[in-house]
């Protein structure tokens, strides 16, 4: 959002020209006002019609009772209020906090551990087939990777015949069709997409810390626990705070994966708020009411959001 | 990118904010959709003749399913002045996509329908009443078209809205193979048979039933194969053309849902049914990992392609011995779009269809189904010793028992994704009570109704 802004022209440029006396002056900076707006009228065009028309759109339609088509009834917050008493959908939003634990927590946890890790073989070939390797699952398409992931995960699948061939046939089941393993082999598959992500963004922040504070905390007698602690983890607050951010928006907003491998069954088990939005509309034709949850997750990935934002915009230490 | 994210300061809020309220006054001042009820003349006068003039007849076509395109060239062949363009999506992309594609100005003519109340209520629909007397539609076996019929809210009466492009029939196909080696020398001739087979390849070390439940509730086949013997299937259809009163808690659906319940702990369903999908029944089935599936006549050529003279086809049994066959049978319903360019070209397809000897046997070739028409027709036969022989004859044998009703997952638009499906799921899994089942279905359905 704010690339599309981030060009335009700020009001410091007014109040510069309301200081400078002469008309001459004043001309020359509203023309480059001008232009400037010019410049960046084809993103704002874009920007209007493509975000927040639709944006100011599902706001109204989620106060009308409306089947897409014909005439639509005015129903005030009505749509709001079944959102917040229906258990149904209470469930389908619980499901996506579920998520964010396997889309956000685990692979920003396990990225930390990858990345120092591979953090001092980041040159050379060999790092940089590493970070191919890690950055992989980025790059595979979504459906893609859950087709490839309900393969692994169904009841033949690599995942069960590898329990067998270790003699945990007990365990072995369809891991996508049980209810009690749907929502986290779900997660699971999350996880491993967004894995490479937070790993990449993390070993890259770890190249820009300056060594000389390794070599003091070591100097201090500092072991790789403490060094990582004390070091590493506050150098990457905003680092942290990028993947945390990315990753909760794709828990939050996640339909690709759960679509394809689970079509949000067994039962509501894995209906996340984005399948239920397009289920709604698209084909329980409820405009308004998939309108509605659709403004409540905005606001849901906001309220998740936002705080991550203002910790990790803290001043670097 | 850390500071891309986090910087945003107040002034572009303040920007962002205004720019949203311009928007919403620009949008907000109207409510959206637009009334377009009786926009229709019905008694407009409409030609049966087809004339020389070059007409190019768009239409919206199943993918997966070729007899759509199959017709259509034929049909080009015999009438060179009529071309085809023809679009192709999955059902349940048509599902989602007909009312805005038959609401826009490129509306197709002829376009392959979903549950079809909606869309007339709509008036996206052109009422076929006046080609059905036009072109004597009467000749067919009512029944046929019944449930093509929208009236007030209602369906299986009113005015004509469809044709089918082939008429299916459902029941259960078996591996012969399979069937030989547990016994079953010929098809059972009731339920409690069709149990003790059953059970007799459970113990047997033979996958008694392959049938999915991933996505759409494959398992609602067997339960309304139940549903449609335990009780009058006049009840069943009242619910689906949703009449008033009509309701699933009956004790029909009820002991048809404890059925389900128990062949689930029996397990004579795979244990994971819940993750298979239509595509994964299939291929189990031809692999020869499964003994019945509960499945319709679209997909016999296939059958008798992947696994020739190995599988059989039976009408889901009776309850008492002798009883009536009743089985889910519906049209491949298309419908002429209330913008179409081309009306009276697409009815003519349509009539063609029905009554054209190389277009009815297309329609049993390539769709597998029986072509419907009228009655003093023959029906073209199919090879004998095929599977698409037994189902056509199923066909056969289902209309003259009156035997045919609609698919209960076609109730209402939402039914078989928000509560046949997700409940089905649970129950087999054992997260669902029979008696919670049917309350469940019953509330989605007055639900949907109320709105």
């Amino acid at each position: 959002m704010t690339s599309a802004l981030g060009s335009a022209p700020t009001g410091r440029d007014d109040r510069r020209t309301r200081t400078t006396p002469t008309r001459a002056h004043r001309f020359r900076w509203a023309r480059a006002a001008g232009t400037g707006w010019l410049y960046v009228l084809p993103a704002l065009v874009m920007y209007a019609v493509f975000v927040l028309r639709p944006l100011v759109l599902t706001l109204q339609y989620s106060l009308y009772d409306w089947n897409g088509i014909g005439v639509a009834r005015w129903v005030g917050l009505d749509n709001y209020l079944t959102v917040f008493t229906d258990s149904d959908l209470l469930k389908i939003i619980g499901n996506a906090i579920v998520l964010i634990v396997f889309f956000s927590f685990i692979p920003v946890a396990l990225g930390l551990l990858v990345a120092s890790m591979v953090r001092r073989i980041t040159t050379g070939a060999f790092g940089t087939v590493v970070r191919t390797i890690l950055f992989l699952p980025q790059v595979i398409p979504l459906v893609a990777a859950g087709i490839a992931w309900s393969w692994l995960l169904s009841s033949n699948g690599l995942v069960n015949q590898a329990l067998r061939a270790v003699g945990l046939g007990g365990v072995a089941r369809a891991w996508l069709g049980d209810f009690d393993t749907a929502l986290p082999a779900v997660g699971v598959i999350g996880a491993w997409v967004l894995l490479g992500l937070c790993t990449i963004l993390l070993v890259t922040g770890m190249s820009k810390i300056d060594p000389a504070l390794y070599e003091a905390a070591r100097l201090d007698g500092a072991g790789p626990v403490r060094e990582f602690l004390a070091v590493t983890l506050p150098s990457l607050r905003q680092e942290i705070g990028v993947c945390l951010t990315v990753t909760i928006i794709a828990a939050l907003a996640s339909f690709d994966i759960v679509y394809i491998s689970t079509s949000g069954g067994p039962g509501l088990q894995t209906t996340v708020p984005g399948l239920e939005i397009y289920r709604l509309a698209f084909s329980q034709r409820q405009v308004g009411l998939a309108s509605a949850l659709a403004v409540v997750l905005m606001l849901l990935v906001l309220a998740c959001v936002l705080p991550i934002q203002r910790l990790s915009r803290g001043e670097k230490p | 990118m850390a500071e891309l994210l986090t910087k945003f300061p107040r002034r572009r809020t303040v920007l962002l904010a205004s720019l949203l309220a311009v928007g919403m006054t620009a949008t907000a001042c109207s409510a959206p959709g637009e009334d377009r009820s009786s926009t229709q003349k019905p008694d407009a006068a409409v030609k049966t003749e087809l004339g020389t003039d070059p007409i190019t007849l768009d239409m919206y076509a199943e993918t997966g399913f070729p007899l759509a395109k199959a017709l259509a060239d034929e049909f080009s062949k015999q009438h060179s002045n009529v071309k085809f363009n023809i679009r192709e999506d999955q059902f349940t992309v048509i599902v989602e996509n007909a009312p805005r594609v038959m609401a826009s100005d490129n509306s197709p003519d002829i376009i392959r329908l979903p549950t079809m109340v909606d869309l007339v209520k709509d008036d996206l629909l052109k009422n076929l009443d006046p080609y059905f007397t036009a072109y004597g539609w009467d000749k067919f076996p009512a029944s046929q078209l019944m449930q093509l019929r929208v009236g007030e809210n209602t369906r299986g009466t009113g005015s004509l809205y469809g044709m089918g492009l082939g008429y299916s029939v459902t029941g259960v196909f078996y591996n012969k193979k399979l069937a030989s080696q547990i016994g079953m020398t010929q098809p059972p001739a009731t339920v409690a048979e069709f149990e003790e087979l059953l059970a007799k390849a459970k113990t047997g070390g033979v996958q008694p039933i392959m049938q999915f439940n991933k996505n759409t509730a494959g398992i609602n086949f067997p339960h309304q194969a139940l549903q449609n013997q335990f009780g009058d299937p006049t009840q069943v259809a009242d619910w689906i053309f949703q009449k008033p009163g009509a309701t699933f808690d009956t004790p029909a659906a009820l002991k048809a849902t404890q059925t389900i319940q128990k062949w689930a702990q029996a397990g004579y369903f795979t244990k994971d049914a819940n993750a298979l999908d239509y595509a994964g029944m299939v291929g189990e089935f031809q692999k020869g990992n499964g003994l019945f599936m509960f499945n319709g006549d679209w997909e016999s050529a296939n059958l008798d392609k992947s696994m020739p003279g190995n599988v059989g086809f039976f009408l889901f049994p009776t309850e008492s011995p002798g009883g009536k066959h009743v089985a889910m049978s519906a049209p491949n319903t298309f419908g002429v779009s209330a913008k179409a360019k081309n009306p009276d070209a697409a009815a003519y397809f349509l009539n063609w269809v029905h009554t054209n000897a190389k277009a009815r046997e297309i329609s049993v070739t390539v769709g597998g189904s029986s072509p419907g028409g009228p009655s003093d027709l023959p029906v073209p036969s199919a090879a004998p010793n095929t599977v698409l022989a037994e189902t056509l004859k199923a066909s056969q044998q289902l209309g003259a028992e009156n035997g045919a009703v609609d698919f209960t997952a076609n109730a209402t638009g939402g039914i078989f994704a928000a509560a046949i499906t997700p409940e089905m799921q649970k129950l087999i899994a054992g997260q669902q009570t029979p008696e919670g089942y049917v309350k469940a279905v019953q509330a989605e359905y007055q639900k949907e109704l109320s709105r």
